[in-house]
């Protein structure tokens, strides 16, 4: 392997981005960076435009019917790539767990096809970086202690396992502090939020206060929705610490300001 | 009318089914700040022992897969397995009862304790008991049922109902044992030393001092088991105090209320599950007392031996092929140990005997979702998936809790069909669903979103208070404003030169 392929490893891919109605609508800066570390590994970004949302919000509160029109929009926006990345463990999640399922209860037998092959497609932006650029160090520089909240869906839906540990590691400058109780829910859960608000909260108020006895600056997720949650405890606390998605980190480079 | 006099403490008032929703138990226990102390500390406790317990186990998810699959071919093979099991018994010397509910498990138990003459039972811990409320249908018949597990004890005596299937007093600390000891004991038996304090030796041995007298009086015996062997005609149960040995010995006649789940092909496939088990309930690599009776044996035990096979809505689980799953529960409470919401509220808040993830699938399924209580346990989860994790028979819970979603949103569909007025979320999620389905109406609902970013962010850099159901969520946290360019006008901007495809 040559100098310039070990920089570039994403040479001659194409890559999809699926930048997630969340981050697209209020976190523009997250799918931003994702644009800016894969073509900084040499990968050609497209963004299909017809792309809206996994559907998750209505899956998972039991409207499975409602989240049948965001997986013919998702098939039809990504069909025709062979890699689809998204920074979030919980859309990526949704599109590759529950997807075939709602294809099934659609009776569409295209859609279920379809859907299923496109699911299989859909990578979190951490298992792209690591599994199919084969690299950890992506050449960010981030001089601030840093900790790290695996988010349940990108543990155990997604399955991201340490990627994301690997990949931060590889920062220079960064601090990697442990997060007690790290497993722990953080009490987002879409509508959980608001259909139990009270237990959400005090399970946010948990998570808000083992961040905070890190004593790191930035409180590091690759979802922005449990960082919404965990960071509007965190603001509400007046606590210093700021919310950050993964890869804002990995885009940012020596000599680049925040 | 005058009440009769109890023979036993009685519980607290009103029929589990009739409890609130979810979120609104979940508040009052909330309240709570001691029981919250006493849930936090010994579920991270139990947590932290299980995955010590487990993790020396080279083979565990063999394990897993293997106590899945073979509770899998139980169910699917269920009115087989369950008909040797009835020949096996019988061939052994039992008398094997059916009951397709709660009031027919009920009145078979209580004619049989009717038959001895006893005017008392003693009983082993057992989760099928207390889910046909079978105490309280026995002190109505003026029969006095005293629990001998020493958790089942205490939430007896404290006029109280468990809080989770394997420490019903998980939500008790030991001054408060102590208290509902010296308060109570005397009342129904022998009472607990003056001067008693918290020491938990010394509070065993007032419960022991308070049983003993009732083992050495007792004539009948009312166990569940945790598992009923097709082949040999075995009914198992697995324990830690021996009292349970006790109550399985002792009396001459012996009842036990069995869920038509518990059935297990052959004595063989005990090897998984204890193995499973005990790791996964006490994190104990094999549990202190585990009893196996085949039937009557002569001039050994109980020699009168009866089985009552319970239904009680596990038949309608079973119609569901996926949601039928949760039927290979073993009971193990892994799943609530480990869940942050049960952590947070304790089993009372679910309404049923049965509580946490578990109960959050399992009573949906086998009481239907008729009641307020049931439509909202579905509900009750971040969908964390830390339970589906855990599970000894690798039941999806996380996607169960999804699938129940579905069908409570189902039936109240079929409710409200030809309703004037539906409910506001069945309206939302369709919109939702109808913007999502094309990205033009999604840009134009994020054109919304930032003209309301702009306007807030000359006063303010977060939303503060929003109107419900917002609220929920801007009552306590605070949420960014939405920012006056979204990633789509960023790449159309600074991408504008890239080609799809």
């Amino acid at each position: 392997m040559t100098e310039t392929s070990r920089e570039r490893p994403g040479e001659g891919l194409t890559v999809a981005l699926f930048a997630t109605c969340i981050s697209d609508t209020m976190f523009p800066k997250t799918p931003q960076a994702t644009v800016e570390v894969l073509e900084r590994m040499g990968c050609r970004v497209v963004f299909p435009r017809e792309q809206t949302c996994c559907g998750q919000i209505f899956t998972n509160t039991g409207y499975f019917d409602d989240a049948i029109p965001s997986v013919r929009t998702y098939v039809k926006a990504f069909g025709d790539y062979d890699y689809i990345v998204g920074p979030s463990g919980s859309c990526v999640g949704s599109v590759r767990e529950q997807h075939p399922m709602l294809a099934e209860r659609s009776k569409d037998a295209g859609l279920q096809r379809a859907a299923t092959a496109v699911a299989s497609r859909t990578l979190d932006v951490s298992e792209f970086i690591v599994d199919v650029l084969g690299v950890t160090d992506v050449g960010a520089y981030f001089p601030h202690r840093v900790t790290y909240h695996p988010t349940c869906h990108s543990m155990r839906v997604t399955k991201v396992g340490d990627r994301p540990y690997q990949l931060l590691k590889a920062v220079r400058g960064l601090e990697l502090l442990e997060l007690p109780e790290a497993t722990q829910c953080c009490g987002f859960g879409g509508t959980f939020s608001l259909k139990n608000p009270d237990v959400s909260v005090s399970m946010a108020a948990d998570k808000a206060r083992n961040a905070a006895s890190t004593g790191a600056e930035y409180l590091v997720a690759g979802d922005n929705a449990c960082l919404m949650n965990i960071g509007g405890m965190l603001s509400r606390q007046k606590s210093a610490m700021t919310p950050i998605h993964l890869v804002e980190i990995l885009a940012h480079t020596e000599g680049k300001r925040r | 009318m005058t009440a009769k006099p109890r023979l036993t403490p009685a519980p607290p008032p009103g029929e589990l089914i009739d409890s609130p929703r979810f979120p609104v138990a979940a508040r009052r226990e909330l309240g709570n700040t001691a029981q919250r102390r006493n849930l936090r500390l010994a579920t991270h406790t139990i947590r932290d022992k299980r995955a010590n317990a487990v993790g020396e186990m080279e083979n565990w998810e063999q394990l897993r897969e293997a106590g899945g699959a073979i509770k899998n071919r139980v169910l699917r093979h269920l009115p087989e397995y369950l008909e040797q099991l009835e020949e096996s018994l019988t061939r052994n010397g039992a008398t094997v009862h059916w009951a397709r509910d709660a009031a027919e498990a009920n009145r078979i138990v209580i004619a049989l304790v009717q038959e001895t003459g006893s005017q008392e039972v003693v009983k082993v811990k057992s989760m099928a008991t207390q889910e046909i409320d079978l105490n309280e249908a026995l002190e109505e018949s003026g029969i006095a049922a005293w629990e001998t597990d020493l958790a089942e004890l205490i939430v007896q005596l404290g006029h109280d109902r468990p809080s989770h299937i394997l420490v019903p007093a998980i939500h008790r600390n030991r001054s408060e044992v102590r208290e509902i000891f010296l308060e109570e004991m005397g009342r129904y038996g022998t009472p607990a030393p003056p001067g008693l304090d918290d020491n938990p030796t010394n509070l065993a041995n007032a419960a022991r001092g308070h049983l003993r007298e009732k083992f050495l009086r007792a004539k009948v015996a009312i166990s569940g088991a945790n598992f009923a062997v097709a082949d040999t005609g075995s009914l198992v149960v697995v324990e830690s105090e021996g009292n349970g040995r006790m109550c399985l010995t002792l009396p001459e006649t012996l009842i036990s209320v069995v869920g038509i789940e518990k059935v297990l092909p052959s004595f063989d496939d005990l090897e998984v599950f204890m193995q499973l088990l005990p790791r996964s309930s006490t994190a104990e690599r094999m549990n202190p007392y585990t009893s196996v009776w085949s039937g009557a044996s002569e001039g050994d035990g109980p020699q009168n031996v009866h089985v009552v096979l319970v239904d009680n809505g596990r038949t309608n689980a079973l119609a569901d092929p996926h949601g039928r799953q949760a039927l290979r529960c073993i009971r193990c409470s892994a799943c609530m140990n480990i869940c942050p919401v049960f952590e947070k509220v304790g089993g009372h808040a679910y309404g049923s005997v049965y509580p946490g993830p578990i109960g959050a699938i399992l009573n949906p399924q086998i009481r239907g979702t008729d009641s307020a209580v049931d439509r909202s346990l579905p509900f009750a989860s971040s969908l964390c998936g830390a339970c589906t994790e855990v599970c000894p028979v690798q039941i999806p819970i996380a996607e169960l809790l999804v699938h129940m979603r579905g069908k409570v949103v189902d039936a109240k569909k079929a409710e409200s069909k030809g309703v004037h007025m539906p409910h506001a979320e069945p309206a939302m999620m369709k919109a939702g669903g109808w913007v999502m389905g094309d990205h033009r109406r999604l840009e134009a609902a994020q054109l919304a979103a930032k003209a309301g970013g702009g306007v807030l962010g000359r006063f303010t850099d977060h939303i503060g208070p929003l109107p419900w159901p917002l609220s929920k969520w801007t009552n306590t946290r605070d949420v960014p404003n939405p920012p006056t360019k979204t990633f789509r006008d960023w790449w159309n901007v600074n991408r504008a030169d890239q080609v799809e495809k």
